[in-house]
């Protein structure tokens, strides 16, 4: 085994894939919890799918960097969501795919005009042993910030879900926890994107939290497993692509799922 | 915990010139109610007439007309309402990862919930034990009883000592012992803190035999006053059946508390002729208490 790691180690990139997989895993695993509590598995997924039309509004425009102009869609895109959302005049999950379809399609549009689609077909399945050092911080930037945000508003986030109105009358400012929570899931989905891709991203934030959900009692259980899974399945899911040569986002994500599915037969058979 | 050992009776809330409305759509209008602190108002009404619209106003959480005021009536001074409120309902699953100590310390302390606090631990099971609720704290809130999570909620509303208790009363999932305990709960609310309460009620039985006060609201205040005077109404004959209300004859029957045997039970009282006036029950109540 530790003629294993100590081949891994040699590349400098596996060391920083290594790193943005310890930095990125709890994270993913944190924020899931409330993705999936709140039910937004849907939300998250259409962030991601947006990140096509930042990067391709980044094009047009004529931005070097798409990735700032990706954020600032996602940002955008997630705070209108949440607006149309309050109006309760549509199905949260109908309206939220009618925007993640347009946002994709707008995006691919632009992207494939002229044939030049295949320039950003790694965006789609993603690529973590490209990422710099650089990049790594940013990573824990927004690592940092999540759990400030996560030890100041978990209780609040949690009561809205409850009652909406409740949570109101006990002080509770809901819309401010509600648009800063979808401004950083739309933050992490689109810093990340890059290494995990637009098809996987929002497996490997929901299927951590949504195992844990089999078989917790209580929250402390819930964000315990969900950050235990979410670590477990990066660093096997790494490992694994490196000996079998396959990509590492869907590996990561085959050793989520499979853990899913065991804690789902677990969790039938407790109860 | 603040406890008294008597509402002091010289606090005293208003709620002034209520007026909600969804456009054109007038939802409610001209509410204008007032609740001395130990006492119990319930607001009754048909399905549709505004009741948790009105619950949902004071509390702020729609747009609205008109205010609520909470006064010292002894010096005069408006002081800032604290409102506990009882939902009717949680949003919540029945696998979902919550305990009641999640529940309670996710609205009532910045502790995360994350991380279990044996302080806070010890203070709200303090506060189930006043509802007889201690032994629930480490259960999933998802697999409460109707009764067990209403006894939950109230726990967690009264912890904060609000001056006003507002409550939605669940239309389902509470056996008729478990009412008893939620009414039972309410008087001793009523005499040990200094609060008022105010409940929306679809049970008339429960509102004769527990309410100090009592509302008829159908988009405005059709009629109040106490239980008797209310009951014996127009309006209320209007709303809940021309024929007269008897509490004895009622109370004895089966209760489920849902939705639709609720209408049913409104329904019968339309369609039944009952021989005994409302009155003589009432009366008759009266005397075998």
């Amino acid at each position: 085994m530790a003629g294993y790691f100590s081949e891994i180690f040699r590349y400098d990139f596996m060391i920083r894939a290594f790193v943005a997989i310890l930095v990125i895993t709890p994270l993913f695993g944190m924020l899931g919890t409330m993705i999936v509590h709140r039910k937004m598995a849907y939300f998250s997924d259409a962030l991601g799918h947006s990140a096509l039309t930042g990067i391709a509004i980044g094009v047009v425009c004529g931005i070097a960097d798409t990735s700032l102009s990706m954020v600032i869609f996602a940002v955008v895109f997630a705070f209108l969501l949440n607006q149309i959302n309050r109006k309760r005049l549509v199905a949260t999950d109908t309206l939220i795919s009618v925007f993640a379809s347009c946002s994709t399609a707008i995006g691919l549009a632009i992207l494939s005009f002229g044939g030049n689609f295949s320039k950003y077909s790694a965006l789609l399945v993603g690529d973590i042993l490209s990422i710099t050092s650089r990049e790594i911080i940013y990573l824990m930037v927004i690592f940092v910030g999540t759990l400030v945000f996560w030890f100041l508003a978990i209780n609040k986030l949690n009561a809205i879900s409850v009652n909406p109105t409740l949570a109101k009358s006990t002080n509770i400012s809901v819309r401010v926890i509600e648009d800063v929570f979808a401004i950083i899931i739309a933050l992490v989905v689109t810093l990340s994107i890059k290494w995990i891709g637009i098809l996987l991203i929002n497996a490997l934030l929901i299927l951590p939290a949504a195992s844990a959900r089999n078989i917790s009692m209580n929250m402390r259980e819930y964000h315990g497993y969900a950050i235990i899974f979410s670590v477990f399945s990066g660093v096997i899911g790494l490992v694994m692509s490196y000996f079998n040569n396959v990509a590492t986002g869907p590996m990561i994500v085959i050793i989520a799922s499979v853990i899913y599915f065991a804690t789902y037969i677990y969790g039938r058979k407790r109860r | 915990m603040r406890k008294i050992s008597k509402p002091c009776g010289f606090h005293c809330v208003k709620i002034k010139d209520i007026g909600v409305s969804f456009g054109d759509q007038v939802i409610l209008e001209n509410i204008n109610l007032h609740i001395h602190c130990g006492q119990l108002l319930a607001i009754i009404g048909r399905n549709g007439a505004g009741k948790s619209t009105l619950i949902k106003a004071i509390l702020d959480d729609i747009p609205h007309t008109g205010t609520v005021e909470f006064k010292d009536v002894e010096d005069g001074k408006i002081q800032k309402i604290k409102i506990g409120y009882v939902p009717q309902t949680l949003n919540i699953e029945e696998n979902s990862p919550m305990d009641v100590y999640d529940l309670i310390c996710s609205f009532r302390f910045g502790h995360p919930i994350f991380m279990k606090s044996k302080k806070i631990y010890a203070e709200i099971k303090e506060a189930l034990e006043e509802f007889e609720a201690g032994d629930l704290i480490d259960k999933q809130v998802g697999r409460l009883s109707g009764g067990e999570l209403q006894r939950v909620l109230l726990s967690m509303a009264v912890m904060d000592n609000p001056n006003l208790l507002l409550l939605d009363e669940p239309v389902s999932g509470i056996d008729k012992n478990g009412m008893d305990l939620f009414y039972e709960k309410m008087e001793y609310l009523k005499h040990n803190y200094d609060m008022s309460i105010v409940v929306v009620s679809h049970d008339l039985d429960y509102v004769a035999k527990y309410a100090d006060q009592v509302v008829l609201i159908d988009k405005e205040v059709m009629a109040e006053g106490t239980v008797k005077e209310v009951y014996n109404s127009p309006e209320f004959k209007n709303v809940f059946g021309n024929t007269q209300f008897d509490i004895s004859t009622s109370s004895n029957s089966t209760h489920i508390y849902d939705v639709d045997s609720a209408k049913r039970h409104v329904h019968r009282r339309v369609v039944e002729e009952e021989q005994t006036p409302f009155e003589a029950g009432y009366k008759g109540r009266k005397e075998q208490e």
